[in-house]
């Protein structure tokens, strides 16, 4: 991950984000209709319910420690079904945000966000390959790859990822706009 | 009839066959498709993840591109993640005068500006509510009969924004389905989420919701799909998803515009059916038939 990527996420004013969240979440009235659409809460170790009432008491550090918020994947059944109109899936986003800034987030979810950002930063589109290839060297793990191979061997064979040359030494072709965020972010 | 292309980056690479077939069915269609030369990646669910105010600019800078070509009309865009990100600007200009100044301070590194107003809509809403069954019904000229074919909608084409169709029980592919002479194989399934990212990140839970979906496919021939993320997560794991779940769960899956250009009599080079993951004998000698 580039210094550019991780400053943009530190730019954060961390409590700010946590008391908008908190703000959003105000009117949960506990009723576990966002628990019971959830198609990862199984695998939770606090429901999304149990998470949003420690979001309202302000227990910051059970919720990092928890990985209920990294198992969202964004399919916004919570937000459609909350029956206090909540933004309960952009609040997770908000609460990724927080783990990433805080640098709590040491967890793959994190890794490849970032990795992701950095080349869409670099080169303006996801260079598929390049991007696993990346996240695979963030994560610093021997066995992450493999799991991954069958898929990449089809992919490559079918011509759909080309490796190509990564281009670490010319300036990136949204660097401009990922400075300017970076740049606004910290004066909020 | 005519649309500012967006298709994004997995169209460039995983999902290829999505964006030539797209192109070719629309083109049978007479439907125009404008290109954005210089367009970036929408943020995918990685900038959401990370930077509230980046998650805004980068789809905004692609409707900053289409705001300058001076054409009236509207985004079509085949992947549900870019489709949600590019809507989600103008939903959120709407209520909040703030981001506009801060989107468009950010726009100006690059001498853009946008506004608000154009419109962001999902290849899905497009072929189901412009184009419509009867339109593609009179194209039809080689009926996909004895062909049952479960919808998949999945999440983000649908929720939060939608609006063409019932974010719960969707229904908007089966008369499209039936158009191109196939028969629709109920399921309760076509909202529900394949896993979508959390296949790269937490690989056992999204292993289980793509093993819930193949298993309520079975029975049909084929799943239609309408996003390059679902796509990969149903055609890609089949065999891994079989292991965890001690039966076969192998199945064809298409994109929703290849079962249109099989149906309008386009070729498998057109529609790139060779690169296709999923892709059974039974279903091509049922196809040849």
């Amino acid at each position: 991950m580039s210094e550019e990527t991780r400053e943009l996420s530190e730019g954060h004013a961390e409590e700010d984000l946590m008391a908008a969240i908190r703000e959003n979440i105000k009117a949960c009235m506990q009723c576990g209709t966002c628990t019971g659409s959830c198609g990862s809460a199984y695998a939770m170790d606090f429901t999304p319910r149990q998470m949003w009432r420690m979001v309202q008491l302000g227990m910051v550090d059970e919720i990092f420690n928890s990985r209920t918020f990294s198992l969202c994947s964004s399919c916004y059944y919570c937000t459609l079904r909350c029956p206090r109109g909540l933004p309960l899936t952009e609040s997770i986003h908000g609460l990724k945000q927080l783990a990433v800034a805080k640098g709590v987030a040491e967890k793959k979810g994190a890794r490849f966000y970032q990795t992701f950002l950095d080349t869409v930063r670099r080169y303006g589109r996801v260079r598929e390959m390049e991007l696993m290839a990346r996240y695979f060297i963030a994560m610093k793990s021997p066995v992450l790859p493999l799991s991954f191979t069958p898929l990449g061997m089809k992919l490559m064979m079918k011509g759909k990822v080309s490796p190509e040359m990564p281009q670490f030494f010319r300036p990136g072709k949204l660097d401009g706009i990922f400075r300017k965020v970076k740049e606004l972010e910290a004066r909020s | 009839m005519k649309y500012f292309y967006y298709s994004g980056c997995s169209l460039e690479g995983t999902a290829l066959e999505y964006d030539i077939s797209t192109r070719a069915v629309m083109q049978a269609l007479g439907v125009e498709l404008i290109e954005l030369d210089d367009w970036t990646c929408c943020g995918a669910s990685a900038a959401e993840a990370v930077s509230e105010l980046l998650s805004m600019v980068l789809p905004a800078r692609n409707l900053a591109l289409a705001a300058r070509m001076d054409q009236d009309c509207d985004f079509v865009i085949p992947c549900s993640a870019c489709y949600l990100n590019l809507r989600k600007v103008d939903e959120h200009l709407d209520r909040d005068e703030g981001l506009r100044e801060k989107i468009n301070a950010v726009l100006q590194e690059e001498e853009l500006s946008y506004k608000g107003g154009i419109k962001s809509r999902h290849l899905l809403d497009v072929l189901a509510t412009d184009i419509g069954a009867e339109m593609i019904k009179a194209k039809v000229n080689r009926k996909l009969s004895g062909l049952r074919i479960a919808p998949y909608y999945g999440c983000q084409a649908l929720r939060p924004y939608g609006g063409y169709d019932d974010p719960e029980e969707p229904r908007c592919m089966e008369p499209l389905i039936e158009a191109l002479g196939a028969e629709v194989h109920p399921w309760p399934m076509g909202a529900k989420c394949c896993g979508a990212g959390l296949m790269t990140t937490k690989k056992e839970i999204a292993l289980e919701l793509t093993g819930e979906l193949l298993k309520a496919a079975k029975g049909a021939d084929c799943i239609a799909t309408v996003c390059p993320m679902c796509q990969m997560n149903l055609d890609s794991y089949q065999k891994k998803v079989s292991q965890v779940k001690g039966e076969d769960l192998r199945i064809s899956v298409l994109y929703l515009p290849q079962l249109i250009g099989m149906a309008f009599g386009l070729n498998a080079e057109a529609l790139k059916l060779d690169l296709n993951m999923a892709y059974t004998d039974s279903l091509r000698t049922k196809l040849k038939n």
